[in-house]
């Protein structure tokens, strides 16, 4: 499945980035200079206003739109702190530097901007990105929390001191991490044929020693729990660019479930984003058919687990019979397995045996 | 064995001085001070002149005095008022229940006591003579150096002194000494002088304490409310001890012109229509009628435009043969029975024009008749309210005058209600409110109580204005506690409804706290209006000032984005945003 908007180059982005803050200011500029109250207009994040869109295969934002105006009393902070952050974002890209949503927040008040509390602070980035279509990746806003990527890619760096330098991703045996210079990184050269997602850092662990990237000619993606919006966007990337196949393990019980899911069509917190999104992802395991299938020591499902299911069986994203058949299983057996329950059958075993098979069920 | 024996007024409130307000040292100093300040006031308002007080209260045995506070102090109070004529001297101080107050007109001090009981309860702690010196602006002044013979009621004169007055000076100086306690009742003497001072914008009140220091309250203004006028009693108002004085000393013949001549607001109807209900009137027995008495009876409805309309032709051949066959009494009742469509009160003031009608000679009154009488004018409903000329209410630009003078609010409020009356008595009732300038933030609301622009102090909590502002929901009027808010209440009457002599508090009577409530809810509506207005600024303030933190730097942030150098113009919209705030003001 080809994006419809081909994703340009690292640099290419940051330059439309910069330009359409450019463009924002302007339009601000231009008003205030007709002697008019500025004002933008973007689509509306209500959740009235979220829909799911089996064309796009992701949440999308409706019709409805909000006029925010500094013309409003209620308004003209919001709006104020909104073009704060994008004169920030601009500040940032154009001096290739990254910033984490606590920095924003911390940053504001050296422009006598300050936030309430950090909510307020991402809320108004938040609104930036909507705005604007841009995730706060693109502006150099990078989350806390960090996953990791292993594998024969050979990546170029666009940041500054590493121009140009290149980095194949299997130099360190814990892998690489997946932060603002790895996601502004140019795509060298692979020799993979695969990307695999694994949510447990344990297990990506256990496939680098067990040279799962060699055997099956796959890099390895850490989502280390949830996955990031940086490391969806750059397992999307991944999908687009280098026309890799994405096949995801997590645990074998809801939340692993929504993982993978989360990846394939998002979230609808980013409904107002997009290619955070890798529709064609396939989630490969642990299914509820292999907690009986493959005789796996597993837990009972508890009150909250089976309550979850519930609320997925409504979810739009899951209309696919694989989601349906393997709900339904899960509350059949009420049962749920972690990804390292097939250590029962030694260590290897999960690689030698499981992952092959599951491969060649994906395959067809 | 009993013995009997008979005490002068004198000696009732010599032994009685509590229910005059002489409870203790400190409330003695206090209710003397203010005795003679209210003499002195009443003595310039009587002549229509702006008053000027000056009072000195100094120590005499200084140690104690200091110390303590209680002691031996004197007290010199002088005033340009009317002063008293030599031959009253000695009677008005020193003779309890002598006064020029006993007339119903409005006026500080009514019962005549509050002067000789200040003096009286100076000499029995001191036993010192009192100094009076006074001229009502003739050639001489007067002084008198004397004592109350308590006993006998009697003034004592030791000394007795004429001057000649080279600067024709009117007015009036009371010196004596008293024991008392200044340091305890510090605070509510220059209470008392400062509301003094607020109801009375037009005097000049000079006050030097013990300590020599000196406390000025100076006139705002010269105008002076309008004098009261005397008026006769109103029928609602009156006791069976009354009547009986106005019989000792009426000239009237009957009852009739008894009635007019000695009431408030009673004409000849009204006093043929009191007296037929009281059953007090006779009218002429048809028996003895004369053949001149018909045509009078003709004659006088003939010459009334206003009977011949309500009457018609009358015939005298057919009124005598109606007489004659009439089976009714007297005129009265024939009358009625041939005129059955016209108002008994008609009736009445035809025969009474044309002399059918008799009342009795108020002097030949028995008692149980007097009884009657007063009984009757209480049930009559239709005796017109009194008027209010009898009062002076201070008037809505001096009140706010003297509020201004001696608060200066931020805001007031001032209403003067309509007169309206209770038993018989008229009374006007002024209210005003005033927020923020010297009054204190405090929880609860600086109460102004007065009465006959007296200031009341004490037993707050018993007063009804203080009740009527307790019973009111204050948030309604944006009030809440905390805020500096004064409410005044003043209550002119001919007779205050004081619940005690010591005239502290007011009571409880329904009408009187009907127009208290109105009075308050008038003004307090306008402080609500104020305050509204007020939070409606702030607001604006506040809007103007969001405004004026952000535009600018939206301005900056976006001309920084947009790659300019020059940052737009925003005065124009900040300008829009404070327009914007008149129009809401």
């Amino acid at each position: 499945m080809k994006s419809k908007e081909p994703e340009s180059s690292a640099k290419k982005k940051s330059e439309k980035v910069l330009k359409d803050l450019r463009g924002f200011g302007s339009t601000l500029y231009g008003q205030m200079e007709k002697g008019k109250f500025p004002w933008v207009e973007m689509p509306s994040r209500s959740t009235e206003n979220i829909f799911y869109s089996p064309d796009v295969r992701q949440y999308i934002l409706g019709e409805k739109s909000v006029k925010r105006s500094a013309r409003n009393i209620r308004h003209i902070k919001p709006f104020t702190q909104m073009v704060w952050a994008g004169f920030f974002a601009s500040e940032l890209v154009k001096n290739r530097k990254t910033s984490t949503l606590r920095d924003v927040y911390y940053s504001a008040q050296a422009y006598e901007m300050s936030f309430k509390d950090q909510p307020e602070s991402n809320n108004i980035i938040t609104d930036l990105e909507t705005a604007t279509g841009f995730a706060r990746e693109d502006f150099n806003v990078f989350p806390e929390e960090r996953s990791a990527i292993f594998g024969d890619l050979t990546i170029e760096y666009t940041v500054p001191g590493y121009e140009g330098k290149q980095l194949n991703l299997t130099s360190h045996p814990d892998g690489v991490m997946i932060g603002p210079s790895l996601v502004s990184s140019e795509f060298a050269k692979t020799g993979c044929d695969k990307v695999i997602a694994i949510e447990k850092g344990g297990l990506f662990t256990r496939f680098i020693e067990e040279r799962v990237h060699e055997k099956f000619n796959a890099l390895l993606v850490l989502t280390a729990g949830q996955a990031p919006r940086a490391t969806r966007h750059f397992i999307n990337r991944l999908n687009r660019e280098l026309e890799l196949p994405v096949f995801i393990f997590t645990d074998g019980d809801p939340w692993g479930m929504h993982i993978a899911m989360v990846i394939i069509s998002g979230s609808a917190n980013a409904a107002h984003l997009r290619g955070l999104t890798t529709p064609d992802a396939k989630w490969s395991g642990v299914y509820a058919t292999d907690v009986v299938d493959y005789k796996l020591p597993s837990d009972p499902l508890t009150a909250v687990d089976i309550k979850r299911l519930h609320e997925l069986e409504k979810d739009p994203r899951y209309t696919g019979d694989l989601w349906k058949r393997e709900i339904k299983t899960f509350l059949k057996i009420k049962k749920k397995a972690e990804q390292e329950a097939f250590s029962r059958y030694g260590l290897t075993y999960i690689v030698d045996k499981y992952l092959p098979a599951k491969l060649e069920e994906m395959g067809d | 064995m009993v013995t009997f024996q008979e005490i002068s007024p004198a000696d009732f409130f010599y032994r009685n001085r509590d229910i005059a307000g002489f409870t203790n040292p400190s409330r003695a100093i206090f209710a003397s001070v203010r005795e003679l300040v209210e003499n002195s006031l009443d003595s310039a308002d009587q002549m229509n002149i702006p008053p000027e007080v000056y009072v000195r209260l100094s120590t005499e045995n200084s140690d104690t005095a200091a110390e303590s506070g209680n002691g031996v102090y004197r007290l010199k109070i002088m005033d340009n008022g009317s002063g008293i004529s030599a031959r009253h001297i000695p009677s008005a101080f020193g003779q309890v229940l002598f006064g020029s107050k006993y007339t119903l007109k409005q006026a500080r001090g009514t019962f005549g006591l509050g002067g000789t009981m200040a003096i009286l309860y100076g000499q029995i702690t001191t036993h010192k003579p009192v100094l009076i010196k006074s001229s009502t602006g003739t050639s001489k002044i007067y002084e008198y150096k004397m004592m109350i013979d308590i006993q006998r009621n009697r003034p004592l004169i030791l000394d007795r002194k004429t001057r000649r007055n080279k600067e024709q000076w009117r007015g009036t100086i009371v010196e004596y000494s008293l024991e008392g306690d200044y340091l305890r009742a510090m605070s509510k003497i220059l209470e008392y002088l400062k509301q003094t001072a607020l109801v009375t914008p037009y005097a000049d009140i000079r006050f030097v304490d013990p300590k020599g220091r000196l406390y000025l309250f100076n006139r705002a203004t010269k105008k002076m409310p309008p004098p009261p006028t005397e008026t006769l009693a109103h029928p609602y108002g009156v006791d069976v001890e009354t009547i009986q004085r106005l019989i000792r000393v009426t000239d009237c013949r009957n009852l009739l012109d008894f009635m007019r001549k000695h009431f408030h607001r009673v004409g000849q109807g009204t006093s043929l229509s009191f007296l037929d209900f009281a059953g007090f009137i006779k009218t002429a027995n048809l028996q003895g009628l004369k053949p001149e008495d018909v045509t009078r009876l003709v004659e006088t409805i003939k010459k009334f435009k206003k009977f011949k309309k309500l009457f018609g032709e009358v015939s005298e051949e057919n009124l005598k043969i109606s007489l004659k066959k009439t089976k009714y009494q007297n005129m009265l009742n024939f009358m009625k029975a041939s005129f059955p469509n016209v108002d008994r009160t008609f009736i009445l003031r035809l025969l009474s024009a044309a002399g059918f009608v008799r009342t009795k000679n108020p002097k030949k009154l028995r008692p149980d008749e007097i009884v009657r009488l007063v009984r009757m004018m209480k049930k009559f409903p239709d005796f017109l309210p009194p008027d209010a000329s009898c009062l002076s209410p201070l008037g809505e630009d001096l009140l706010r005058a003297g509020i201004l003078k001696e608060l200066k609010p931020e805001f007031i409020a001032v209403s003067q209600r309509k007169p309206s009356t209770y038993a018989g008595h008229p009374f006007i009732v002024e209210t005003a409110i005033a927020y923020g300038g010297d009054i204190p933030k405090k929880d609860d609301f600086v109460f102004y109580r007065f009465a006959n622009r007296i200031p009341l102090l004490y037993d707050e909590a018993s007063d009804v204005s203080v009740r009527v502002i307790r019973s009111i929901n204050w948030r309604r009027y944006k009030v809440i506690s905390g805020m500096p808010v004064a409410i005044l209440v003043h209550v002119c009457s001919t007779k205050v409804p004081y619940k005690t002599v010591g005239k502290e508090f007011i009571a409880d009577r329904p009408e009187v706290k009907s127009e208290i409530l109105n009075g308050i809810r008038e003004v307090a509506r306008r402080l609500q209006t104020f305050l509204t207005k007020r939070e409606h600024r702030a607001k604006e303030r506040r809007r103007l000032s969001v405004f004026s933190k952000y535009l600018p730097k939206i301005a900056r942030f976006s001309t920084d984005l947009a790659g300019k150098t020059e940052e737009p113009d925003i005065e124009s919209l900040l300008r829009s945003v404070s327009k914007f705030e008149e129009q809401g003001a």
